[in-house]
């Protein structure tokens, strides 16, 4: 994969990966029919008054909501696993996934945040619920990568700037599990019935699109993964080809007996 | 051990130093941590029924607040002068580092608790029912801060937009202690019926891991 990325430089596309984005592309646009067009709507009948009741239309937002919200966290446990093998081996490539999935984690958990605030308010008549303990916890994860980004973005030291990251996202993924017991524990309830897909009238139809749902934000994760990281790999090379170039100028002055240029001044 | 418990001392002694002398904490952190309290009333309307019941939220947030800031000072008076490769020549080891720059803050931070605690009795009306669970609660609420807030400190030292950047990193990993101290204090103070000394178990955990935590990261860090 390397040998690619160096040699083609200026890209960070190579067949494998044109064929994967065109199959995420093709998938992305089949789930979406079959998200919003194929399935029905979520209409039950109520069993004593026979009132129309279930989650209508609304329930079609689940079957993007729920395969984000997972694979933000399979982004998140990635970006912890790279930063953990980063601090231990130290080496360029475990840095570059760390950023790259946190990227990517962090797009996707602002998006389920998004669809299931919208989702939120037909069916639990809320765009917030300050008592879900997913919902908090999921909040404070968005938080605090997106201050992992923007301490990455700060920092111009590359070496520091993987360090810094390794050190925060490990923090944050400690972190998480004491948010989450605290957030419960502090609103002693969920809205966030587990059950919710349970409920469903789960037809052949509904179960395909969900699991669909699944395979398609998979090959999103790992498209965008792939591309993310070839980006933050070209940017390592360009910045230690910058470095090497200038170097090479100034013995090249230096040989040439031009000391002012050597040293950076006008001569 | 000893070796490093003195080294840990003579870190945070001459960070207590610094502060007697230059009083930025007392001078600036306490009156602005009085004068928050103050905007919390403004904001949240005169009746002292509303900002009592309020009190134990208020309080931990100005508490972080003025973290941030004596976390901010902690880390510039290290910036100066190279004063942090100085004491990384020292010798002396990372660990007793962090914990000394902790301990500095731990303390600033409790006499800023001691000050806010004050503040909320005369100025919202509490009533400290518990003061053993308010004790309790202040100090592992400030050993959780100082610890995480001093490896945060060293994450964002070193860079132009600090200021800007601690809050953002800093705050959303404390909030498991903004909630559990937050809710001990309801049940000290009365404001909820909530049993505050189970959440005192989430606060020591937390304490622990950031002690811990920080002491073994600090390391790597501040060696880059």
């Amino acid at each position: 994969m390397t040998e690619t990325m160096v040699t083609t430089g200026t890209t960070t596309g190579s067949g494998g990966s044109r064929v994967l984005g065109a199959v995420t592309l093709l998938g992305l646009a089949t789930l979406l029919l079959f998200a919003f067009g194929l399935t029905e709507p979520d209409v039950r009948l109520h069993p004593t008054t026979g009132e129309e009741i279930g989650q209508f239309d609304a329930v079609r937002l689940l079957y993007l909501h729920v395969p984000l919200a997972v694979f933000t966290y399979v982004a998140f446990v990635l970006c912890a696993v790279a930063s953990a093998g980063y601090l231990v081996r130290r080496t360029p490539w475990f840095d570059t996934m760390a950023h790259a999935s946190a990227e990517v984690g962090t797009v996707f958990c602002g998006l389920v945040l998004v669809t299931g605030s919208i989702w939120g308010r037909p069916v639990w008549n809320t765009w917030w619920e300050w008592g879900d303990v997913r919902l908090m916890t999921t909040l404070v994860l968005f938080l605090m990568f997106t201050g992992y980004l923007a301490l990455r973005r700060a920092t111009v030291d590359p070496r520091a700037a993987a360090l810094r990251g390794a050190v925060v996202a490990l923090v944050a993924v400690l972190d998480l599990p004491l948010v989450n017991r605290s957030v419960e524990w502090w609103e002693n309830r969920t809205l966030h019935q587990k059950s919710t897909l349970g409920e469903l009238k789960i037809q052949d139809l509904t179960l395909f699109t969900l699991m669909l749902g699944f395979l398609v934000f998979g090959l999103v994760l790992a498209w965008l993964l792939l591309h993310r990281f070839r980006v933050g790999w070209l940017e390592r090379e360009d910045a230690e080809h910058g470095v090497a170039t200038a170097i090479a100028e100034r013995r090249a002055a230096i040989d040439g007996g031009d000391v002012d240029a050597a040293v950076g001044e006008d001569a | 051990m000893s070796r490093f418990l003195a080294d840990a001392r003579l870190v945070a002694a001459k960070d207590l130093r610094i502060e007697a002398r230059s009083r930025v904490v007392l001078n600036q952190v306490a009156p602005f941590a009085l004068l928050v309290l103050v905007l919390f009333g403004f904001a949240l309307d005169a009746d002292q029924r509303t900002l009592r019941a309020f009190a134990p939220g208020l309080f931990w947030v100005a508490v972080l607040l003025c973290a941030l800031l004596a976390i901010q000072r902690s880390v510039s008076v290290e910036q100066a002068d190279g004063a942090l490769t100085g004491l990384r020549l020292s010798g002396m080891s990372p660990a007793a580092l962090f914990i000394g720059k902790a301990s500095a803050v731990f303390v600033q931070l409790v006499v800023l608790e001691v000050l806010l605690t004050a503040g909320i009795i005369v100025l919202y009306g509490s009533e400290v029912d518990q003061p053993l669970l308010v004790v309790a609660t202040g100090l592992l609420a400030a050993v959780a801060v100082a610890c995480t807030g001093t490896l945060y400190g060293a994450l964002a030292s070193g860079l132009g937009v600090r200021e800007t950047l601690l809050p953002i990193l800093l705050l959303p990993v404390l909030a498991p202690v903004l909630i559990g101290a937050t809710r001990a204090f309801d049940d000290a103070l009365g404001s909820a019926a909530v049993d505050g000394w189970a959440w005192l178990v989430l606060l020591a955990v937390f304490a622990v891991v950031a002690t811990a935590g920080g002491a073994l990261a600090y390391g790597a860090l501040v060696e880059e």
